[in-house]
């Protein structure tokens, strides 16, 4: 069955407190998901009191500034700093979203970070994506086609780019596979929003000519139809697309098919 | 899972395309709009028919409209029931022995229970 409660080795337990530093103007508390690594060894809360009057206005620059000034052992994943790399999505105030895009501000109290949930930890916010690659690599993200290539380029009309608007756009952060109870439970065999927002991408280019066979491998009760229109795919994507839709259009195409 | 020390590609890829879903989503929603108004028919036939004798509602059920929509409702709603059921199985039962002992005993319920009804309202329709 369903696993519904934590193990007891994953239980998160009180953790370490590092204070304000002294005559700090804008006191602000952070609470960190912390885990070592090493398996058997309960995960931590800890707290850190920074200063926002020294600190840039995002989540991530307050995660960047503990992990220079407080605590050089916190882990997590980032590189752009501007939500197009997709690193460091993070679960932040009780939601899947980007530290480089989340401003500090528009969260109130206990500013609280976790990783993305029903993940496998790695280490304190870094969590395991093979699972997540592999999925999004079986849709086979590529341009597929059986007509000889053209001497220049494969041409394709405004309107026709158009229907990708909403789709190239995902950064495959993550934010919004892990946001799905769906896939929580079923994460091995639903390909989860990300990859079917995706695998969608490619239904909708007018030069793709694999169609067929992309629904083919799409039809199946795990891998599509684990999708219950939940629609917290939608509400979390820190790029503001629409996976759910996505996912609509693609049992419509299947069921087209049949008709 | 089917396979383990697989690379991460190689367990998605091996378990593949069932290539069906599509049927039980499209039937699925197909009773669910069925089911608006024979549900709505039956509650209204309900109330009228409250406090009403047994020959009454014989009477009542003895008429062809009535006897056919009381079958389309009990068809269609044990249906989907079977289809709702049968997705929660799925999502929340993962040992496949369970699960397929599961399937297989909703299936014989949902029959089972159609069955009877279907007799019920022939029995009392044509009169005993």
């Amino acid at each position: 069955m369903v696993q519904l409660a934590l193990p007891a080795n994953s239980r998160v337990q009180p953790g370490r407190r590092h204070p304000a530093p002294a005559g700090a103007a804008r006191p602000r508390e952070f609470a960190v998901y912390r885990w070592s690594g090493v398996p058997g060894e309960p995960p931590r809360l800890d707290t850190f009191t920074i200063d926002l009057a020294d600190c840039g206005p995002m989540v991530l620059d307050a995660l960047i500034k503990i992990k220079a000034e407080v605590d050089s052992t916190l882990t997590f994943r980032r590189s752009c700093r501007e939500g197009i790399c997709g690193s460091c999505a993070m679960n932040i105030d009780g939601n899947n979203t980007l530290a480089c895009t989340k401003a500090i501000e528009d969260i109130s109290g206990t500013v609280k970070i976790y990783p993305l949930p029903h993940m496998q930890v790695i280490k304190d916010l870094v969590v395991d994506f093979s699972t997540f690659w592999a999925q999004y690599e079986s849709i086979e993200p590529w341009l597929k086609t059986y007509t000889p290539a053209p001497a220049k380029e494969r041409r394709q009309s405004p309107a026709e780019r158009e229907r990708l608007d909403g789709l190239y756009e995902c950064i495959l952060c993550a934010c919004c596979s892990t946001s799905c109870p769906s896939y929580w439970w079923n994460g091995d065999r639903y390909l989860g929003p990300a990859a079917l927002l995706q695998a969608y991408r490619w239904l909708a280019d007018s030069r793709d000519e694999a169609t067929a066979e992309r629904l083919e491998e799409l039809e199946d009760p795990f891998k599509l139809y684990r999708c219950h229109t939940i629609m917290n795919c939608t509400n979390t994507c820190p790029k503001g697309l629409n996976p759910a839709k996505a996912i609509a259009e693609i049992k419509k195409l299947i069921v087209e098919k049949h008709l | 899972m089917i396979a383990t020390g697989r690379t991460g590609i190689g367990r998605i890829k091996a378990s593949g395309s069932a290539r069906s879903g599509a049927e039980h989503w499209w039937r699925q929603r197909l009773t669910a709009i069925a089911n608006l108004p024979l549900v709505v028919w039956f509650v209204v036939s309900a109330v009228s028919l409250s406090g009403a004798g047994y020959e009454e509602v014989r009477a009542w059920l003895g008429g062809l409209f009535n006897s056919t929509m009381m079958v389309l409702l009990v068809v269609s709603l044990f249906w989907h029931a079977r289809l709702g059921v049968q997705v929660v199985l799925e999502d929340y039962v993962h040992d496949r022995a369970l699960r397929l002992a599961a399937r297989l005993g909703l299936d014989l319920l949902a029959v089972a229970l159609a069955v009877s009804c279907l007799l019920a309202i022939l029995v009392v329709s044509l009169g005993s």
